[in-house]
């Protein structure tokens, strides 16, 4: 036996043993109904929940945005300045907060993964449940406990099976979630700081190196050079970056 | 043959195709076996790229439990492990 039947075996003995509990199994299925209910909204909670992070993440990305921004313009005033080691800073700080927005691209688009399962198993369960519902009726109508048993049976295994999935999933985006609030706590704190947005912030040491670590040494320079011709005057290669800001 | 494919529900083969299901989901268990993450991915994917082409999806309407349960599409190997231990199961 490979692994696909060991894990359905696993799955029936989870429901089997909610119908052993039961004396008479029709009162199994006004229990699990109710649990069905309490999942459904346990799934809501958690696609609001993932939204949530996904928002607070796309509001990170927006201050980022403006770090960048605000550090590009940092290090301008710095070279015109002849302050060429304080422009250098502020481009090791933006290649650092570049990063930073790559890595919450990728969280961002991982969070919306998991939220569409989630939708998906919602409106999976949604249809589930519905159909467990009439099925549930039916069956309290026109059965006796003894008959009840295997239509009962099956009903449960099916239903309790696409819970255990939906309960997967759930964990799967939980895990998610709490993976990036630990990343989003970190980014809000250096946001707070101020050190992403202002070169001569004060207590900005520690940051200082931080970002030169994760910076690529080799972008800095290019970009430093690319910056120099521009504001040397008159480099007719200045490209770009060059248009708009000329006088 | 019902089988489930975790995160996207339940599909009905045909029991013809059983043998080739049961040789698929054999090299799934040589990964798990082996430890090896790579073709643990592989295997996985294979499995169930065979079950979404031959497969059936279940209608919402028909309760029933699954013969096989696979675990989802993007599960890494220690997922499939402690869904083999229970794990995280919610019962009832």
């Amino acid at each position: 036996m490979g692994i696909i039947q060991r894990i359905s075996m696993i799955f029936r003995a989870k429901a089997s043993a909610a119908l052993d509990r039961a004396e008479d199994p029709r009162e199994v299925l006004d229990y699990s109904y109710e649990r069905q209910l309490e999942m459904l909204q346990k799934v809501r909670r958690g696609v609001a929940d993932v939204a949530t992070s996904k928002k607070r993440i796309e509001l990170q990305a927006a201050k980022l945005e403006q770090s960048v921004t605000k550090l590009d313009g940092q290090a301008r005033a710095a070279l015109q300045a002849g302050r060429e080691d304080l422009a250098r800073v502020a481009l090791e700080r933006k290649k650092g907060v570049q990063l930073q927005l790559q890595g919450l691209d990728e969280q961002r688009a991982q969070l919306q993964a998991e939220q569409d399962k989630l939708v998906t198993a919602e409106q999976r369960l949604s249809a589930r449940v519905e159909s467990f519902r009439t099925q549930k009726e039916t069956i309290k109508a026109q059965y006796t406990a003894a008959e009840a048993q295997t239509r009962i049976g099956e009903a449960v295994t099916g239903i309790s099976e696409e819970m255990g999935d939906v309960g997967l999933a759930m964990t799967r985006a939980q895990d998610k979630v709490d993976n990036m609030r630990a990343r989003a706590g970190a980014i809000d704190e250096l946001l707070e700081s101020g050190a992403l947005e202002d070169v001569s912030a004060p207590g900005g040491d520690a940051i200082d190196r931080e970002l030169a670590k994760i910076s690529a040494g080799a972008g800095v320079d290019a970009e430093l050079e690319a910056l120099k011709k521009e504001l040397g005057g008159g480099s007719p290669a200045a490209g770009e970056l060059g248009r708009g800001t000329a006088g | 043959m019902i089988v489930r494919v975790l995160g996207e529900g339940q599909f009905r083969l045909p029991g013809a195709l059983h043998d080739a299901v049961n040789a698929l989901d054999d090299a799934v268990l040589r990964a798990v076996e082996a430890g090896d993450e790579g073709s643990f991915g592989r295997a996985l994917a294979a499995l169930v790229a065979f079950i979404r082409a031959h497969g059936v999806p279940v209608p919402p309407a028909e309760l029933v439990g699954s013969d096989a349960i696979v675990p989802a599409p993007d599960s890494r190997l220690h997922e499939a492990r402690s869904l083999l231990a229970g794990d995280g199961l919610i019962p009832g």
